[in-house]
């Protein structure tokens, strides 16, 4: 299911079918002047299926918002085999949102087979900017800053020294290798209104210790500079052979001691952690990097994890902010939501699925439900 | 807080509650039976961070009392201000996102966390009060234009903004779509069939220009949204306005649509005049949802999609059915 099948210009509304490879959409509407504004870093190959199911993000979602801003209907089969259209393409549909429900369910409510996105014009003035500093704090307190001056940029992220150095060594973009910190930031609409923006992330940018403010000249530099971020997964390799990325949400405010824990714990474990993330979002994505022949290491990397995400949570924030939660994150539930919270998650999911056929105990953990019994269906997929 | 211990004692022993904010959209809806208990949510902020664009209030609080709070540090939750004395937690649970939803989206996406009291007084909080969540279901925008009948709204984080540097109307005589097609993302195209009144925020000169270029002339204000004794908001593809606005030439109302939305406010002043504008809407595909007076008139007119679903979902999270009884019209499943 990888077509699309329809593209409605005047309205601005595409159906897809879930296969569809999210870069792929936007390049299929770039030349009627509209994009499709979730981004995820990995958006050569994620689908929007897949997007759906995690409420998927991407730099571009600090000023567009996350998919669930995006999808307007779905047409989905729910577990008992029935269908159901959610949503729709009228601003409002009557009674209960539960598009709204559905996107980010990670397949556990059903499995979508239409999807309608909504799709945005591109702007027609975009200034991307590379701001480099010689601390990380330096560099998060420009975010705040440029927050606090009232410039919301359409994307605001962060990678720290080591993944700056590896992205540089991979792609040449252009990246200050001697960098503690670098910041990517994008301006987008009409002229006057970037023009000032520009102007206004420049001197809060230097009034917080930026060395050089770098404002890509042309279309070419600006796809080199995100080309560094966008590879910085690929660059990893150049640091260790595996890694294992996090995903968890901080209040902006609380970035840079969250950043310092997350060294801090990296390396009681021994272990290498690099930062490249959505900084204007305070969507931090750790990534501990290592090598899988190393014995003991998955001990170590697990425990880092953990205390990690312990850590986003103990300042306020939540598990994902964009991954989901899965098997991975599900026995984490409890940290963020007491027993009442869970319980009425676990009716949510029974009243799209009673029996739990849809993609089985991912999201809640075992005992969401009072006087819960385990209830894998006979032949599954788990 | 001891208010809400009393308020949750309050539900937790009433076999029905209606649950009343402002008392602006009584009439949106079914009718509550008369008996059930009234109850109230208290007001107040409960925390502001400017710097992370997030505020937390109860869900009693005024709109306007939110409003002037972020105006001090410059920042706005754009809900719908029709009417000030609105509380936020009654904007939300009807689904109300303002005109200027075109620009910057519905309702629904302003809301990160909500805590809402269930039918047995517990305490129950859904997402998270960070700008982006996705850690376990999305209870927020279920509870968006659930009409109080899943839970009650006690407190909610929203998501903030800028408020817009300068903004200006302006007045054109093409219709919306036209319009739009000369402007990149204005905030609201209010078209009353006759001319199309645009708002425009952002920077003074890119205002301009965008005003210049696509031909509209300079207004005071926005255009009057209806004020009769019957009014009904309805909800169209964006696409069929057009074809609306033929329609509506032979109903006795007056109407203003949101372009390139496909939210169309419509003002009676006869009750048989809404419904024959709600036949005209429905001819076009879309529904009408009365908001005010029409007391004879089918609250929703169609029947919802996905009833057995949402009845499914009603009796999950309120199985004694004793929130806004009546409101929306649910079927009580077999258990």
């Amino acid at each position: 299911m990888n077509r699309v099948i329809e593209v409605d210009v005047e309205a601005r509304v595409a159906w897809v079918e879930p296969g569809v490879l999210n870069l792929d959409l936007s390049r299929m509407v770039t030349h009627l002047g509209l994009h499709y504004a979730p981004d995820p870093s990995s958006q050569q190959a994620c689908t929007i299926g897949g997007n759906v199911a995690t409420n998927a993000g991407g730099p571009h979602c600090l000023a567009a918002g996350v998919t669930s801003s995006h999808i307007l209907a779905l047409d989905i089969v729910l577990a008992d085999g029935s269908v159901a259209r959610l949503g729709g393409l009228e601003p409002d549909v009557p009674g209960l949102d539960l598009r709204g429900c559905f996107v980010g369910s990670e397949g556990t409510m059903g499995i979508a087979t239409r999807i309608a996105v909504r799709l945005q014009p591109n702007p027609p003035c975009v200034r991307t900017l590379l701001l480099d500093f010689m601390s990380i704090d330096a560099a998060a307190a420009t975010v705040s800053a440029i927050i606090a001056a009232g410039i919301v940029p359409s994307a605001l992220e962060m990678m720290d020294a080591r993944i700056t150095r590896a992205v540089e060594d991979y792609v040449r973009a252009g990246y200050p290798r001697d960098a503690e910190a670098v910041l990517l930031a994008e301006l987008d609409g009409l002229p006057a209104g970037v023009e000032a923006a520009v102007a206004v992330v420049d001197r809060v940018g230097r009034e917080h210790g930026a060395r050089t403010v770098r404002v890509a000249a042309d279309a070419a530099e600006r796809a080199l500079l995100w080309k560094g971020r966008k590879s910085a997964f690929g660059a990893i390799a150049r640091i260790a052979p595996d890694y294992y990325l996090h995903d968890a949400v901080v209040p902006r405010t609380r970035l840079v001691e969250v950043l310092h824990q997350v060294y801090e714990i990296a390396a009681a474990h021994e272990l290498i952690v690099v930062n490249v993330f959505h900084a204007g979002d305070g969507n931090l994505h750790p990534i501990l990097v290592f090598d899988a022949r190393d014995p003991g290491i998955w001990d170590r990397v697990h425990a880092a994890g953990d205390a990690i995400v312990r850590a986003c949570v103990a300042a306020g924030g939540v598990l994902s902010g964009e991954h989901g939660i899965g098997l991975e994150k599900r026995d984490l539930m409890p940290l963020v939501f007491n027993v009442d919270d869970l319980d009425a998650q676990a009716r949510l999911r029974d009243a799209f699925d009673p029996d739990g056929r849809a993609n089985p105990q991912k999201v809640l953990p075992r005992g969401s439900r009072c006087g819960e019994t385990m209830r894998v269906p006979e032949g599954a997929w788990v | 807080m001891i208010e809400l211990d009393a308020l949750a004692r309050t539900i937790a022993a009433a076999n029905a509650v209606v649950v009343v904010g402002a008392g602006t959209k009584r009439d949106v809806g079914g009718a509550v039976p008369s008996g059930a208990t009234e109850v109230r949510v208290p007001a107040g902020m409960v925390s502001y961070e400017p710097a992370d664009m997030t505020v937390s209030v109860l869900g009693g609080t005024p709109v306007a009392l939110l409003d002037g709070a972020l105006a001090e540090h410059g920042q706005e939750c754009p809900l719908d201000p029709r009417d000030s004395a609105a509380t936020v937690g009654g904007v939300l649970a009807g689904g109300l996102s303002g005109h200027r939803r075109l620009r910057l989206g519905p309702a629904r996406d302003r809301l990160l966390e909500v805590r809402f009291l269930t039918g047995d007084g517990r305490v129950v909080r859904g997402g998270g009060p960070t700008v982006k969540n996705v850690t376990g279901y999305d209870l927020p925008r279920l509870l968006v234009g659930s009409l109080g009948t899943l839970g009650v709204i006690t407190q909610v984080t929203l998501r903030t903004q800028p408020r817009p540097q300068h903004s200006s109307w302006a007045v054109s005589d093409a219709p919306p779509d036209d319009v739009r097609d000369r402007l990149f993302r204005p905030t609201c195209l209010a078209w009353d069939g006759r001319a199309t009144h645009v708002l425009l925020e952002g920077h003074p000169e890119d205002i301009a220009s965008e005003q210049a270029r696509a031909g509209l002339r300079r207004v005071d204000g926005p255009p009057t949204w209806p004020e009769h004794a019957h009014r009904g908001r309805a909800s169209v593809r964006p696409g069929a306005l057009g074809a609306l606005a033929a329609r509506l030439e032979e109903v006795a109302c007056s109407w203003i649509a949101e372009g390139g939305v496909g939210t169309v406010h419509i003002g009676t002043d006869t009750e048989i005049a809404l419904a024959d504008a709600r036949a005209a809407v429905e001819a076009e595909s879309g529904w009408l949802l009365r908001e005010t007076g029409a007391p004879n008139l089918d609250p929703f007119g169609i029947a919802l999609p996905n009833f057995e679903l949402m009845s499914r979902i009603k009796d999950a999270f309120d199985p004694s059915g004793k929130l806004n009884p009546g409101r929306l019209p649910y079927t009580r499943v077999a258990a």
